[in-house]
């Protein structure tokens, strides 16, 4: 990582993955309280669209690394 | 519309934030000794200069540390001066394969074959006259009466990167040391060593494999009865991963690749866990080493697309019922999505072990950058009752993590073989 500005590509893609997953959790979780008998589904889906979010932004952060 | 106004807020404010916090930083590196913090960036780009350059002052530089500990290493180091020696195997140009123990270097105060062993890692002497078991010059002791051997300096390439000039001294002459190839870096020689990580994963495949040949036994011989024991303790995730994962995600095919996602996500959650030991047995950093994961990936990689059926094809090279310019717009973006599937699966991995890791051992190193290295006894003992209650937070963490990982791996895997051999659409499947 040479500079600073990689970091701060690295920064930039937590604060998007941040958004993302944050907002999954979330509408997860309102999914949960609206339909209690769905939470098995729900958590399967709400672990694979943030898993997606995150490798979108690891791999920003790798290509950060090695910038 | 107002949901966006607000998230751009969010953004704006971590934006202050992070300013504000820079300019304090700033601020005291600048107060307290600006050439320190100007060495401490280019060690920490480097990694493993321990003891940093010649002209690097009493400050504790955690980044060599934490660097060498989520690395691998030639030798297994278990407490103070015992590491267990583990076989190397090396293959030069010109001169085939060699087969050694770790332990003829005695700590890396000797060189053997025209190799060293730099803090655990071995690395080749570039032009070494003997290939003799010789013993080596010191360069300098440091304070608490260790030798150093290898000399670490950081040298600007062509490229403007950092890398670093390793060298030794033996009988006044000094020579430099080239690490072993990995992809890209055309080195002389290539490390086909028993390290640490291949050593961990060989522990991880025994232990699955009493795990597993027990409970097949307890199956064999107990039929129409009630698991006990370690089998009773292991059914559960094993019909969890069968009724959850495998199943629902691949389809009716699913008994063919059964193994496979359940080989990939035991052995991934075996070496995570054993990751998480601090001692011995553990520490290995197997799923934070990029080779490892490459190879998980490729393995999916190759499952998911020799698996593929026609459907799997037609949706990547012609897209049904959609127009035809869409069709061929598609095909760069379906053929980038072949790859960077298993791509996102390995740095997920990768990053995810990796980050932990370095956490842990950066709250560990809290304990000697308080204590100024051993000069500040009350330091040291405040850092460490932070590190200790950071460090078990983030073991629990970490624990999570390990599992998810595991899981995470295996459920996508599954979820990409399903959809590369699934009979109907999309829309149909669920």
């Amino acid at each position: 990582m040479t500079g600073t500005l990689a970091a701060v590509g690295a920064g930039l893609a937590v604060i998007g993955a941040g958004i993302g997953i944050g907002q999954i959790g979330g509408k997860a979780m309102e999914a949960i309280a609206r339909q209690p008998e769905a939470v098995g589904d729900i958590r399967t889906n709400m672990l694979i669209a943030a898993a997606l979010v995150e490798g979108a932004a690891l791999a920003t952060i790798v290509l950060a690394f090695f910038a | 519309m107002k949901g966006l106004a607000r998230q751009l807020l969010i953004l704006l404010l971590s934006f202050a934030t992070t300013v504000v916090l820079a300019q304090q930083e700033g601020d005291t590196s600048g107060h307290d000794q600006d050439p320190a913090g100007h060495v401490e960036t280019a060690d920490h780009q480097a990694g493993e200069a321990e003891a940093g350059t010649p002209h690097a002052p009493e400050k504790y530089n955690p980044s060599p540390a934490v660097m060498n500990h989520i690395g691998d290493a030639n030798e297994f180091h278990i407490w103070g001066p015992i590491a267990l020696p583990l076989p190397c195997i090396t293959y030069e140009d010109g001169q085939g394969l060699s087969f050694f123990s770790s332990s003829v270097f005695h700590h890396g105060t000797m060189a053997h074959n025209g190799f060293v062993l730099d803090h655990g890692v071995l690395r080749k002497v570039v032009g070494f006259p003997t290939r003799d078991a010789v013993e080596l010059e010191s360069l300098h002791t440091d304070d608490d009466g260790h030798a150093h051997y290898v000399h670490t300096e950081e040298v600007k390439t062509e490229s403007g990167k950092v890398a670093e000039h390793k060298t030794i001294q033996y009988q006044g002459q000094t020579y430099t040391l080239e690490s072993s190839s990995k992809i890209f870096s055309g080195t002389s020689w290539i490390d086909f060593s028993i390290t640490k990580n291949v050593f961990t994963m060989f522990m991880a495949t025994i232990l699955l494999f009493f795990i597993f040949f027990g409970m097949k036994r307890f199956y064999a011989n107990n039929e129409g009865k009630a698991p006990r024991g370690l089998t009773n303790f292991m059914e559960p995730f094993f019909e969890f991963m069968r009724d959850e994962v495998v199943k629902p995600s691949i389809g009716p095919k699913w008994e063919r690749y059964m193994g496979l996602i359940m080989s990939l996500f035991f052995f991934i959650l075996v070496c995570n866990l054993m990751g998480l030991i601090p001692f011995f047995p553990g520490s290995g950093n197997v799923m934070g080493n990029i080779s490892v994961t490459i190879v998980l990936a490729l393995i999916t990689f190759f499952v998911v697309n020799f698996s593929g059926n026609k459907h799997y094809w037609q949706h990547i090279f012609w897209m049904p019922n959609v127009p035809v310019p869409i069709k061929i717009l598609f095909i760069p973006i379906e053929l980038a999505g072949l790859f960077i599937k298993p791509f996102t699966l390995l740095i997920r991995l990768f990053a995810n072990i990796t980050a932990g890791h370095t956490i842990i051992l950066s709250l560990v190193s809290l304990i000697f950058i308080f204590g100024e290295v051993g000069q500040n006894v009350g330091g040291a003992s405040v850092g460490a009752v932070v590190a200790f209650i950071f460090v078990a937070f983030m073991n629990l963490l970490e624990l999570l993590v390990a599992v998810l990982q595991a899981f995470i791996f295996a459920l996508l895997s599954a979820l990409y073989i399903g959809a590369a051999i699934e009979d109907h659409h999309h829309e149909e499947a669920h």
